[in-house]
């Protein structure tokens, strides 16, 4: 299978191509229901990560809440 | 005593304090300091998830959502771009519809900018927000946010983090006279007694960060801000003196020997 390069929160990650979005953020440890994703600017539905394939040069942004005034 | 309530967008708060949850040592310093604050809505930054460091505390394990209101904000933005982008974020990490939106203008002084303040309050409400806007002291401005579409005003009192106190009180009393949104004073306390004056001037709450976390005894702080707001609260509420010139004596004159 063909590797691809991706972005993920601004770091560079090897992924296989049209792997699903879903096992990466298995893979990262990402509790979803904590977290919200966006793929190429575009906010991701958490229930679809499953049906998302990714692709060369995709930049992921995943976010959470953190301390803050 | 009947009960004075704190209401934004249509949800009810006994507590008028809101506490921001940045610059403690450590998040369960955090948690306790909110705790004894009585505070039910803290804001909180979105920020990217620390990928490399998978067990990294969050903060939701230290402050439950469910019990505490979270009001995520728009910190570091500085054009409308960037806090819809983080306010729509926010949204989809758990459905949170109420928003502190506050976007600066200049990195020194940390006021904001309210030109882009203005349309974001804007574009905000209508895509169903409710949105308590960080906003300068200016009366005019505090009315073109209640006519876009505001939850609440929330004027600076000083600086973000300058601890300089109320600096302009006569804005901040018209601001509260021409407004039925609720008006909170964000940005700028000190000190316990600040929070206190804030109220009295007819606030309805207070927003207060960096003087709790900094101060030499966050916990003690974050205490004494619990009770100058409840103190602020019911002296605006008794309906003070008027001011006079001249003494008046509180003994009576009559039967002195």
């Amino acid at each position: 299978m063909k590797k691809i390069k991706i972005k993920v929160n601004g770091k560079v990650k090897t992924v296989l191509n049209n792997s699903k979005l879903s096992n990466l953020l298995n893979n990262l440890n990402i509790p979803i229901k904590k977290v919200a994703i966006e793929l190429n600017q575009e906010i991701i539905d958490k229930k679809k990560t499953s049906n998302i394939k990714l692709k060369k040069n995709d930049k992921i942004e995943i976010v959470h809440f953190i301390g803050g005034g | 005593m009947k009960k004075d309530k704190l209401i934004i967008a249509n949800k009810k708060f006994d507590s008028r304090l809101i506490v921001g949850t940045g610059k403690y040592k450590s998040m369960s310093e955090c948690a306790k300091a909110i705790k004894l604050s009585g505070a039910e809505i803290v804001t909180v930054a979105v920020r990217r998830v620390n990928i490399s460091n998978k067990n990294k505390p969050l903060l939701m394990d230290y402050i439950d959502p469910k019990k505490i209101t979270y009001l995520p904000n728009t910190a570091g933005c500085f054009n409308s771009k960037d806090a819809l982008r983080t306010l729509r974020l926010a949204r989809e990490i758990g459905g949170w519809k109420l928003v502190k939106l506050e976007v600066l203008g200049d990195k020194t002084n940390l006021f904001p900018d309210m030109i882009e303040t203005l349309k974001t309050t804007e574009v905000l409400a209508n895509e169903g927000f409710k949105v308590m806007v960080y906003c300068n002291d200016d009366p005019l401005m505090a009315k073109h946010l209640e006519n876009s579409g505001a939850d609440a005003i929330m004027p600076l009192a000083a600086p973000i983090g300058s601890g300089l106190g109320i600096l302009n009180k006569i804005n901040i009393q018209i601001i509260r006279k021409q407004t039925k949104l609720p008006v909170i004073i964000d940005a700028g306390l000190g000190q316990a007694s600040d929070a206190t004056i804030a109220m009295e001037l007819g606030c309805d709450g207070v927003l207060v960060n960096t003087a709790i976390a900094k101060a030499k005894k966050p916990f003690e702080m974050a205490l004494a801000f619990k009770n100058a707001v409840v103190a602020g609260r019911q002296s605006y509420n008794s309906g003070r003196i008027s001011k006079t010139l001249m003494g008046n004596p509180s003994s009576p004159i009559e039967g002195i020997i």
